[in-house]
């Protein structure tokens, strides 16, 4: 009888174990394309994590970006480690299994880095889920020289103050920049052991990072922040944003680690452009990334030949904030429709403005009477468009409708917020409105025998959430009950359309968007409250079947803070916020004009219509630098 | 031209499950510049179909599915080409063609051979010997071989003695069983069930952790032989 070769691979859960658990694939590495490296040879071993389940981070692009980065460097071995299911959490924790990483197997608190990357406030609990079942001390001034460095970076790191007592560090900014600086730093100062405070302490000095340790934070009677001060002469009292000027030629996963598991984005992903050219006043990626620079159309090209060949995937995308802003659109989705046709593979085009190129684009990338079109028109009516900046018109929308409907489409998307600033009942009733009138014009355009059943209209409205480094920063929110009427105000008026059977509603809950905005705009003081909440069973938060408000109403009385203090107060022209101390390049001057111009209603021009002197231009490059006639 | 592969699975790979298999050589067979037929239309697939699903938790030696090609390098070519994208534990191992009328690895599929492992200080230590002896008893011997099968329309005494084809004990670093049995659409049988109607007969009741390895996928011949999936197509040269 012949022999099975047997297990080749170190695995750190136990055959049983993996038998016992959903998705066992989540755990057990070995992708093709993640990297694997003899520990002999390297120095710095990083573990990159994404707090939240294997399929909603292996979709991730900023963590591939820097497990490229980092791997390249010979001397380091990045590695990859996202959260356990509660299926799993539960046996971990009984069985006292260390959290490891998918790559190596290896128990994450031999690790030199622990990275955590912050794409949404609801994951804090899950940050503390990870240090949990990792073993290491929830906070960074309970960690001695045997634990990994722990360093945030990403959306959330631009404030950072609510998690900073589990970091002992973060960076700010693209990682492309000063990541190399830091890791020399980091080898050279291990090699001379000279220990984590040192370190920490040397590392405050480079641009783009902060050790929450090394400030300290005082507040008036009132509980708003008094001042915010370095603890060392020889550290900055403001901390740089990180911005890559040339992103063409910058690095790139070429192989990117292609998931067993059906991930959320399970596609090729091709970067056109960072940032954003338009000042949405409630976006922060359109502000936090600016200044907008594009990739060039050669380099894109060479990228997705090269994706392709190295995965295999059966379909592609395109990421940007607002893909037809790509000045090279055109050549460069030709150039992928003739690529990808005989590999029989799939082009995906989101964020597109609809207008007669795109509508001619999409015909020829997907089924039309299968897909639908989708519209972002944030409020609903034009003065409400206008506080916030959206250059989309009433008459932007409908001329696009009518064209996607002599095209052959039915179905149409209509994204809103509730709760943005200023809103008025006549706001809200405004948002079934237009989606009836946009079914109205589907009965007027296309003929009966031509129809293809009835038109679907989808309309979804998430609340509003103040984040910080937009011009929105200073606007107070409403309470759950508040969300949930305007809720109904939708969906009552909706009843009275003419066309309300071709109308569906979706909307959001609220109670996740009250602590979103506790937890986005929050301060020191929250750490505490996090922990507590997390103790009290939360994790899991940004999942509806997980998410439990009375775990965190429960954590906030036991820590004596209140959710309207952070929520429901009117914020103060001059108040000193808690992210202050960053300078992301926007300015507070000009935020605080954007906030004016809301407030009056006035529409501001995109960065290629006019320059509207944000502060961005510093980093010198991108939009900022183009030839504006 | 219909092409069949076959493939090995091991190691950790046992844990990706089949859905995630199928999704892993769409991949595969595009790195590997193989020149695969897709359906027409927006989002076209692979022309692919897979012999028979292989569950979570087992490894295999005898994985197949064929697909459909405009055209093939030879069969080492192929073999080389795919093997030099594999994930670890995945290797290709066969890839013949077949003729244009043959019938879907699928549909052709009737028994397999598997090979289970007990784990180590497995109680009662009977030697392989012992265990020869105790298959020859209750089902080499016996008339039948019943064991009660749960479906969803509630339970169905099933004799298993027709459908299991080999079963014998041996010494593998341990203890082994070998097991022929019917597989496929019509009477599908799961080896561990067959050792577990054995251990009931012996009064062990705890289920111990058996590892189940396939080791080979056999076509019915007309006249009755067993003939692996591979051995229906011709090496290309
Ligand atoms: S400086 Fe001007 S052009 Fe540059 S990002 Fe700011 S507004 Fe746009």
């Amino acid at each position: 009888m012949s022999c099975r070769s047997g297990n080749f691979r170190k695995q750190a859960l136990s055959d049983e174990i993996l038998m016992r658990v959903e998705k066992p694939a989540r755990y057990i590495g070995n992708e093709l394309n993640s990297v694997r490296k003899d520990l002999e040879k390297i120095d710095i071993r990083f573990a990159m994590c994404f707090p939240d389940v294997y399929e909603i981070g292996m979709s991730h692009l900023g963590i591939q970006i820097l497990y490229e980065l980092f791997n390249r460097r010979p001397d380091t071995w990045c590695e990859r480690v996202y959260s356990p299911w509660p299926d799993l959490h539960r046996i971990m924790k009984e069985e006292k299994i260390p959290l490891f990483a998918l790559e190596s197997q290896d128990a994450l608190k031999q690790f030199d880095f622990l990275g955590i990357t912050l794409q949404y406030e609801m994951c804090y609990t899950n940050i503390l889920q990870i240090l949990d079942l990792a073993q290491i001390p929830f906070y960074a001034k309970e960690r001695g020289e045997e634990h990994p460095l722990v360093i945030g970076g990403g959306p959330c790191a631009y404030n950072p103050e609510p998690i900073a007592a589990f970091f002992d560090l973060f960076y700010i900014g693209e990682g492309e920049e000063q990541y190399d600086a830091l890791l020399n730093l980091y080898k050279k100062m291990k090699k001379e052991q000279k220990g984590r405070a040192a370190f920490l302490h040397e590392a405050a000095k480079l641009e783009g990072i902060y050790v929450p340790s090394l400030y300290a934070a005082s507040y008036h009677e009132d509980g708003t922040l008094a001042a915010f001060t370095p603890l060392a002469d020889d550290i900055p009292k403001k901390i740089k944003k990180q911005v890559d000027r040339n992103l063409t030629d910058s690095v790139y996963p070429e192989k990117p680690v292609v998931p067993f598991l059906k991930a959320t984005q399970d596609r090729i992903v091709l970067e056109i452009q960072r940032g954003c050219i338009r000042g949405c006043r409630f976006c922060q990626a359109g502000m936090i990334y600016r200044p907008n620079r594009e990739k060039d159309v050669s380099r894109l090209k060479e990228l997705a030949q090269k994706m392709i060949a190295s995965t295999g995937y059966e379909e592609i995308s395109l990421s940007s904030l607002s893909s037809s802003d790509y000045s090279q659109l055109e050549e460069l989705v030709e150039f992928l429709i003739g690529e990808c046709r005989e590999k029989g593979i799939n082009i995906s085009l989101p964020s597109l403005r609809i207008d007669a190129f795109s509508l001619d684009v999409m015909s020829k990338v997907q089924d039309v009477r299968k897909s639908s079109l989708t519209f972002a028109p944030e409020a609903g009516s034009q003065r409400l468009r206008n506080v916030i900046n959206k250059g989309l018109t009433e008459e932007d929308i409908l001329h696009g409708a009518k064209e996607a409907f002599s095209g052959g489409w039915n179905k149409v998307k209509l994204y809103f917020m509730l709760g943005l600033p200023t809103e008025t009942e006549a706001d809200i009733r405004a948002i079934p409105e237009l989606a009836n009138e946009i079914a109205m014009l589907y009965y007027d355009t296309v003929p009966k025998e031509e129809r293809n059943g009835k038109c679907q209209i989808t309309i979804s409205t998430s609340f509003f959430v103040p984040k910080p480094f937009t011009p929105f920063q200073w606007a107070s929110m409403g309470a759950p009950e508040d969300y949930i009427a305007k809720a109904g105000i939708v969906n009552g008026h909706l009843r009275e359309q003419l066309n309300h059977k071709s109308i569906r509603y979706n909307w959001h809950e609220a109670e996740v968007t009250v602590l979103e905005g506790v937890l986005a705009r929050g301060d020191r003081r929250l750490s505490d409250v996090i922990k507590k909440a997390y103790e009290n069973g939360a994790f899991f938060d940004a999942w509806s079947e997980f998410f439990d408000f009375g775990k965190w109403l429960d954590a906030f009385e036991a820590c004596g803070l209140s959710i309207d203090f952070y929520n429901r107060r009117v914020r103060f022209e001059e108040e000193l916020f808690p992210w202050d101390f960053l300078d992301a390049g926007v300015t507070k001057e000009f935020l605080l004009r954007e906030w004016k111009n809301a407030l009056a209603e006035t529409v501001t021009p995109n960065c290629r219509q006019q320059c509207s002197g944000c502060g961005a231009r510093t980093f010198g490059g991108g939009v900022c630098f183009e030839d504006k006639n | 031209m219909k092409i069949r592969i076959k493939f090995r699975k091991r190691g950790v790979m046992k844990f990706v499950g089949h859905l995630d298999m199928m999704r892993y050589f769409q991949k595969a067979m595009r790195r590997a510049g193989i020149d695969i037929c897709y359906s027409a239309g927006f989002s076209p697939h692979q022309i692919m179909s897979f012999a028979a699903p292989l569950g979570v938790g087992l490894t295999s030696d005898g994985e197949y599915f064929d697909i459909e090609a405009h055209s093939s390098p030879s069969s080492s070519e192929a073999i080389r080409a795919l093997n030099e994208t594999m994930a670890d534990g995945v290797e290709v191992t066969g890839y013949v063609r077949l003729s244009d009328d043959a019938k879907s690895a699928m549909s052709q599929v009737a028994a397999a051979d598997y090979e289970l492992r007990l784990p180590e200080g497995f109680l009662p230590s009977y030697s392989a010997e012992e265990w020869e002896e105790k298959i020859k008893k209750h089902f080499r011997d016996a008339e039948s071989f019943t064991v009660v099968k749960k479906t969803k329309k509630g339970e169905r005494a099933l004799d298993l003695k027709p459908l299991v084809y080999e079963f014998c004990a041996g010494e593998c670093g341990g203890i082994c069983f070998f097991l022929k049995v019917s597989t496929g659409s019509t009477e599908n049988v799961k080896p561990e069930l067959v050792l577990d109607a054995l251990f009931e007969r012996l009064g062990i009741c705890a289920t111990p952790a058996v590892s189940v390895h396939r080791r080979e996928i056999y076509a019915r011949t007309e006249d009755g032989r067993f003939l692996p999936l591979l051995d229906m197509g011709e090496e290309i040269a």
